[in-house]
């Protein structure tokens, strides 16, 4: 039994050291929104923040995660109060299939944690491990700088809190 | 004398106002000073000045040989040019990459054919004279960085070439960006000096007692290929030590491993492995190039394969004939132990390293037995450091050997353990000092590197792969 801080609550998990903190998030604590996808750490869409950086969850075993951090997306906001990284994203109708968009959101939103003003050239620099076989990328961008507006405003700030 | 002559003379310190008096005897010293002073700096003058050459229009594309202009394109990947004056992302061969050096930072210049910013308005004999003696056009002596030191080796008709590809790019138009260097670095002048010291003009002579490839191996290594400027150690100025020819330098924050008889690599380079890993970027026994050798590579997958076959044989003898095959030996006998002192570095490489390392899938996909790694034999940890957090990036449109890196995953206190555990259980090398520094370094100087140099683009895993997406 290992101790998981994950999106501020302690989990008492039981699984091996070497397993990808994704399959614990998806199967045993039914935290849904990091996807599997290529499992070799190429794609991108099981990106979570731990310790405040973006981690790809399929190649993160368990026994690199003790006494640290973990924020999925499901930390970030509630369908009734979503994050202004979560409503930027619906705001410009971001997704297509949507496969890869937790990834993209978590990836954006460790970026804008350290750097509430990156460059597009900084955004399109990190966003750069993320794959979108959509082609969603534009819009994609564009979520990335509304998110940056709107975490300017104050309406945004609870959300923006709780992710910290 | 012209002009800039006349300037040295007239900028004397001892062109003092008339208003001054001074004592006779006074006067004999400073007169003595004085001629010591002008002989000297006439003499360094001398050393030190270069002509401009005359500029020339830009000539037309369409002027030169398509056969002189391929032959240009080959020669340019073997000499590596894009990989120091093309910046990530940015035109080729438009320069503006910042090289660190213990001096300071140098800025690679524009060598597209730019009329105004870059080599448009040089003639064959000014880019003859930059690679034969290090010299611009305008007569400014250039930074060693540019490794003219191996370039005098290279003959008048691979010159011709070159300036033929060169002049053929597309013209772009990019100022060069100001070096970062402290006083006296900064100081052009200096770079006379040191060509003075450390500047042979001979160029390269066959051995008449080895083979046409074993010579045209030599000639490409030693000249255009220039694999000393990085795998050769550097004295405080800069120069290359000529006494210890490729027994491993730096570059970019990474470790070129030693090429001679000092390699640590777990498996003696064959010139046959050595083909291959150059070629392919990628061998069984030695793992796949990365940092700063994955360009290398990537152009060399693109030159005629002797010239390839030439170097790996030159290479092969110059690290001397190979031990009988120590592939894995006793390996396994330090694991115990190595987990023993340090479980939380054997859990680590247990958890995140045995899953592909140890998966037994077909190379180059399921990574390389560690115990051939040179990365964990080499006395500098810099490289193995960089692979762990950086990762083994893919190479865009072909099948390559990945791995994650695991600079977000892993805190420094993790990654100082796994890298003990790696040397411990893999080499039998003596234990690493100062990992926390090398691994706090490589976080900083990784991010740089990754993001100014250009990418592997094609070294494939598999040549059968190379045309194919």
């Amino acid at each position: 039994m290992m101790t998981l801080k994950v999106n501020g609550r302690e989990h008492q998990v039981d699984a091996e050291p070497d397993t990808p903190l994704l399959y614990v998030l998806r199967d045993d604590l039914q935290l849904n929104a990091a996807k599997f996808g290529c499992g070799l750490g190429q794609c991108g869409s099981c990106t979570v923040i731990v310790d405040g950086k973006a981690v790809l969850s399929c190649v993160t075993p368990m026994v690199l995660l003790e006494g640290k951090q973990v924020t999925t997306l499901e930390g970030l906001g509630t369908i009734a109060e979503p994050a202004p990284i979560q409503r930027a994203f619906m705001e410009e109708q971001a997704a297509q299939c949507g496969y890869c968009i937790a990834g993209m959101m978590m990836r954006a939103q460790a970026l804008l944690q350290r750097n509430s003003k990156p460059t597009d050239e900084q955004i399109r620099a990190e966003l750069e491990p993320q794959l979108c076989r959509c082609g969603t990328h534009m819009r994609i961008l564009r979520a990335v700088h509304r998110a940056i507006r709107l975490m300017d405003t104050a309406d945004a700030a609870p959300a923006n809190r709780s992710a910290q | 004398m012209n002009d800039s002559a006349r300037f040295v003379l007239e900028d004397h310190p001892n062109n003092k106002p008339k208003g001054e008096r001074m004592t006779g005897s006074a006067r004999i010293v400073a007169s003595i000073a004085a001629v010591v002073l002008v002989v000297g700096a006439a003499a360094a003058f001398a050393i030190a000045w270069r002509p401009a050459l005359a500029a020339i229009d830009p000539p037309a594309a369409q002027s030169f040989d398509a056969a002189l202009v391929k032959k240009g394109r080959e020669l340019a990947a073997i000499g590596n040019c894009n990989d120091c004056h093309t910046v990530r992302g940015a035109k080729n061969f438009a320069g503006g990459l910042p090289v660190p050096t213990p001096f300071g930072t140098i800025f690679s210049s524009n060598i597209t054919p730019d009329a105004e910013t870059g080599i448009g308005r040089w003639s064959e004999a000014a880019f003859q004279r930059a690679m034969r003696s290090g010299v611009n056009r305008e007569g400014q002596h250039l930074y060693p960085t540019f490794p003219y030191d191996h370039f005098t080796n290279v003959s008048d008709e691979d010159d011709r070439a070159l300036y033929a590809f060169l002049m053929t790019r597309q013209p772009v138009r990019a100022p060069a960006r100001e070096n970062q260097l402290s006083f006296p670095f900064n100081q052009r002048l200096a770079i006379a000096g040191w060509k003075l010291l450390f500047l042979r003009h001979d160029t390269y002579q066959p051995d008449p007692k080895q083979s046409a490839e074993w010579n045209r191996g030599a000639y490409l290594v030693e000249g255009l290929a220039h694999c000393g400027a990085c795998h050769t150690p550097r004295n405080a100025l800069g120069a290359e030590r000529v006494s210890a020819q490729f027994a491993g330098g730096d570059v970019d924050n990474w470790h070129a491993y030693a090429i001679n008889d000092q390699s640590r690599s777990p498996v003696p380079w064959t010139a046959d492995a050595l083909y291959a890993y150059l070629r392919d970027g990628f061998h069984p026994d030695h793992g796949t190039a990365r940092g700063p050798m994955a360009e290398v590579v990537s152009n060399l997958s693109s030159v005629p394969s002797s010239d390839v076959r030439a170097i790996a044989v030159y290479m092969a003898s110059v690290s001397g004939a190979p031990a009988p095959d120590r592939k894995g030996d006793e390996v396994a006998k330090s694991s115990a132990q190595a987990s023993q002192s340090n479980p939380a570095g054997a859990a680590i490489y247990a958890a995140a390293c045995a899953s592909c390392h140890e998966s037994g899938r077909p190379l180059p996909y399921g990574g390389i037995d560690l115990a051939l790694s040179t990365a964990i034999s080499s006395p500098d940890p810099r490289n193995l450091a960089n692979i762990v957090l950086s990762g083994v990036r893919p190479v865009e449109g072909e099948r390559s050997p990945i791995m994650p890196g695991f600079a977000a995953s892993m805190n420094d206190e993790q990654a100082s353990r796994l890298l003990s555990y790696l040397r411990a259980r893999f080499s039998k090398q003596p234990a690493w000092t100062g990992l926390d520094k090398t691994i706090a370094d490589a976080r900083r100087t990784q991010t740089v590197f990754l993001q100014t140099s250009p990418g592997p683009r094609n070294a494939p895993a598999d040549p059968t792969q190379r045309d194919k997406p």
